[in-house]
């Protein structure tokens, strides 16, 4: 069976890879300090600031890709940027997609990150500080592994979301092979050239794998509701 | 006063609409009561020190160091201060030797170069069996005991402790109290002690601060406190003083301890008594009885030589509204430690009542009906006679 297919499939399985593991990394890297900043200020804009971000739930893709095509254009900032390495736009590039992924994901993982430090409450930080901790230091050795949970259930979704990606990257990123041709894009396009065969192993194993994450979170969640008691 | 030596605290500000307008200043040394009904401003008041709330018109100075003046705020970490909260709030990460080495990432502080070493620490507080546990596999009061040790162990300059048993049970109460005894007897640390509770006050502190709606009613040695007729606790239904005693004699064949205090002696039953030790005695208002001349053919053991130095009647809304509130003070010239008395109306009025004025310093018999040891509330040591 491996044989059989093209090797087109795994150029399209390596690159979704790669594309939701950096994009997981990014996520978390932009993700982690809105949510602590969300879940701590008391400015009165910071709803405005969470509805922002969480606009990706329920923007239709096309709409986000529109906008990210325009930032990410020859006219756009993202052309500015691209011509620093002599490129011409960040659109129908990797690094364009993995910028229209984290934007797409970034609510999926702000919220449950946001969650965790809001449901551990001021004291552990309290008690930190007491004990002599800086509030960076408070931050990484208390807040961050409370919080646990929620970056496990963050990751996850970060990564699964950009795998189930289809139309941001069919708007930015277009349907280049090895660059910015993913699975969803992948399946699509064999749907369009008859090739039923290809279309339902992928499909398949794109919904095997999505069974697979659910319920391992559902299981991780449970879990650490025990340990958490 | 911001001076050496002292704890100086002034907190202004409101809070929703409670308005919080404290101020005291009290030795740094020893243990300090913060006593007041709940919502009088206690935590608050305990929170604006340890620099976890602030308020815009503040000021903190602890031993000459200032936290908090008009132009400066330090935060919590950088102020030295061990807090216990009520609920223990270990770190359910981490096993309790790591919650109790946090403040110092790890590392195991040792006497003489710590104020406490971890060794000594543990074995205060009994820690040992418990060290490799998580804090979910430890009962109330052993998770409150590893709070205390983990406050103890950042090497604080002064320890806030926030009504650190009024979770707990009351088994788990005696149980830790002791604790907290031995850790006043042998540190020279000063502790802040919120309560509500006044027995637990009467057992560890020395200087009381009484607060009431957000202000501070006032501040000074705890039976000074106890004993003023103008504050609310002379009145109240369970009043009493706290004495502060040495064992001056033992008569084994009687198990008789006396207990030596300023200018009077208590005889008190115990099972055994080191002379020269020191012990704490309770005297609860009800149990003292007034008499003009000494009283012939009593059994009761605590016949005390006094003087009146005030008579008040209580307020109409206090739990003992028909009683006088005596403040006596021990010896025949008057001169020693202070004891507090209710009588009601008309035994006064039968004793006292040709006296057309009350003569401050009239000589009169204290005669005590019951002494509370307080090191061993879980079985109170008291003398019936």
């Amino acid at each position: 069976m491996t044989e059989s297919l093209s090797p087109d499939v795994w150029i399209a399985v390596r690159l979704t890879i790669d594309l939701a593991a950096i994009t997981t990394i990014v996520v978390l890297a932009i993700g982690t300090p809105i949510a602590w900043w969300l879940s701590r200020t008391r400015a009165w804009w910071k709803e405005v600031i969470a509805t922002i971000v969480a606009m990706p739930l329920v923007l239709p893709p096309t709409v986000l890709g529109f906008y990210l095509l325009v930032l990410l254009g020859p006219d756009g900032p993202g052309g500015t940027i691209a011509g620093l390495w002599g490129g011409r736009t960040l659109a129908f590039s990797f690094t364009g997609l993995v910028i229209g992924s984290v934007v797409y994901s970034l609510p999926f993982v702000v919220q449950p990150i946001r969650n965790a430090f809001e449901a551990m409450g001021e004291r552990p930080l309290e008690v930190a500080a007491t004990l002599r901790a800086s509030p960076w230091r408070a931050f990484w050795t208390v807040a961050v592994p409370l919080a646990r949970p929620g970056f496990l259930t963050a990751a996850v979704l970060g990564f699964a979301h950009t795998v189930g990606e289809f139309g941001v990257v069919l708007m930015i990123g277009g349907n280049i092979p090895g660059a910015t041709k993913v699975l969803s894009v992948a399946i699509y396009d064999y749907v369009e050239t008859s090739q039923w065969r290809e279309a339902s192993i992928l499909s398949g194993g794109m919904a095997a794998f999505a069974f697979v994450v659910i319920l391992s979170m559902i299981l991780m969640q449970k879990r650490a509701a025990r340990v958490g008691k | 006063m911001k001076g050496a030596g002292f704890i100086a605290a002034k907190f202004e500000g409101q809070l929703g609409s409670f308005t919080l307008d404290a101020e005291f200043t009290v030795p740094a040394s020893g243990v300090t009561g913060l006593f007041g009904p709940s919502g009088s401003g206690k935590t608050t008041v305990l929170r604006c020190i340890a620099g976890l709330h602030r308020v815009p018109n503040g000021l903190c100075a602890v031993d000459g160091e200032i936290w908090q003046d008009e132009s400066s705020f330090r935060p919590a970490h950088r102020r030295g201060v061990g807090y216990v909260f009520q609920e223990a709030s270990l770190f359910p990460h981490l096993s309790v030797t790591r919650n109790l080495l946090y403040a110092t990432c790890g590392r195991r502080p040792a006497a003489p170069a710590d104020a406490i070493g971890f060794d000594e620490a543990v074995a205060l507080l009994g820690l040992s069996a418990l060290l490799d546990r998580a804090p979910d596999r430890l009962s109330g009061g052993e998770r409150q005991r590893v709070a205390i040790g983990r406050a103890l162990l950042s090497q604080p300059k002064l320890l806030l402790m926030d009504e650190p048993l009024s979770a707990l049970d009351a088994e788990t109460k005696s149980e830790i109290l002791p604790f907290l005894e031995r850790l006043r007897d042998s540190l020279s640390l000063p502790i802040i002690y919120v309560s509500h509770d006044m027995r637990e006050i009467e057992r560890v502190a020395k200087h009381l601060v009484l607060m009431q709606s957000g202000r501070v009613r006032s501040a000074g040695l705890l039976n000074e406190l106890q004993s003023d007729p103008a504050l609310p606790l002379a009145a109240g239904q369970d009043a009493a003083v706290t004495l502060d005693c040495v064992v001056s004699d033992y008569d084994a064949a009687y198990g008789l301890a006396t207990l030596a205090v300023d200018c009077g002696q208590f005889f008190v039953p115990m099972p055994k008594a080191a002379i020269g030790s020191r012990q704490r005695l309770t005297i609860a208002a009800r149990d003292v009885s007034l008499a003009r001349e000494r009283p012939e053919g009593t059994t009761i053991l605590n016949i005390l030589p006094c003087r009146i130095v005030s008579a008040t009647p209580a307020g109409a809304n206090e739990m003992v509204a028909n009683e006088m509130v005596v403040v006596l003070r021990l010896g025949a010239d008057g001169t020693g430690a202070r004891l507090l008395a209710h009588v009601t109306r008309r035994s006064w009025d039968q004793v006292f009542r040709d006296q057309t004025k009350l003569a401050e310093g009239m000589p009169v018999y204290g005669l005590v009906k019951s002494v509370a040891l307080l090191p061993t509330p879980s079985a109170p040591s008291t003398a019936r006679p």
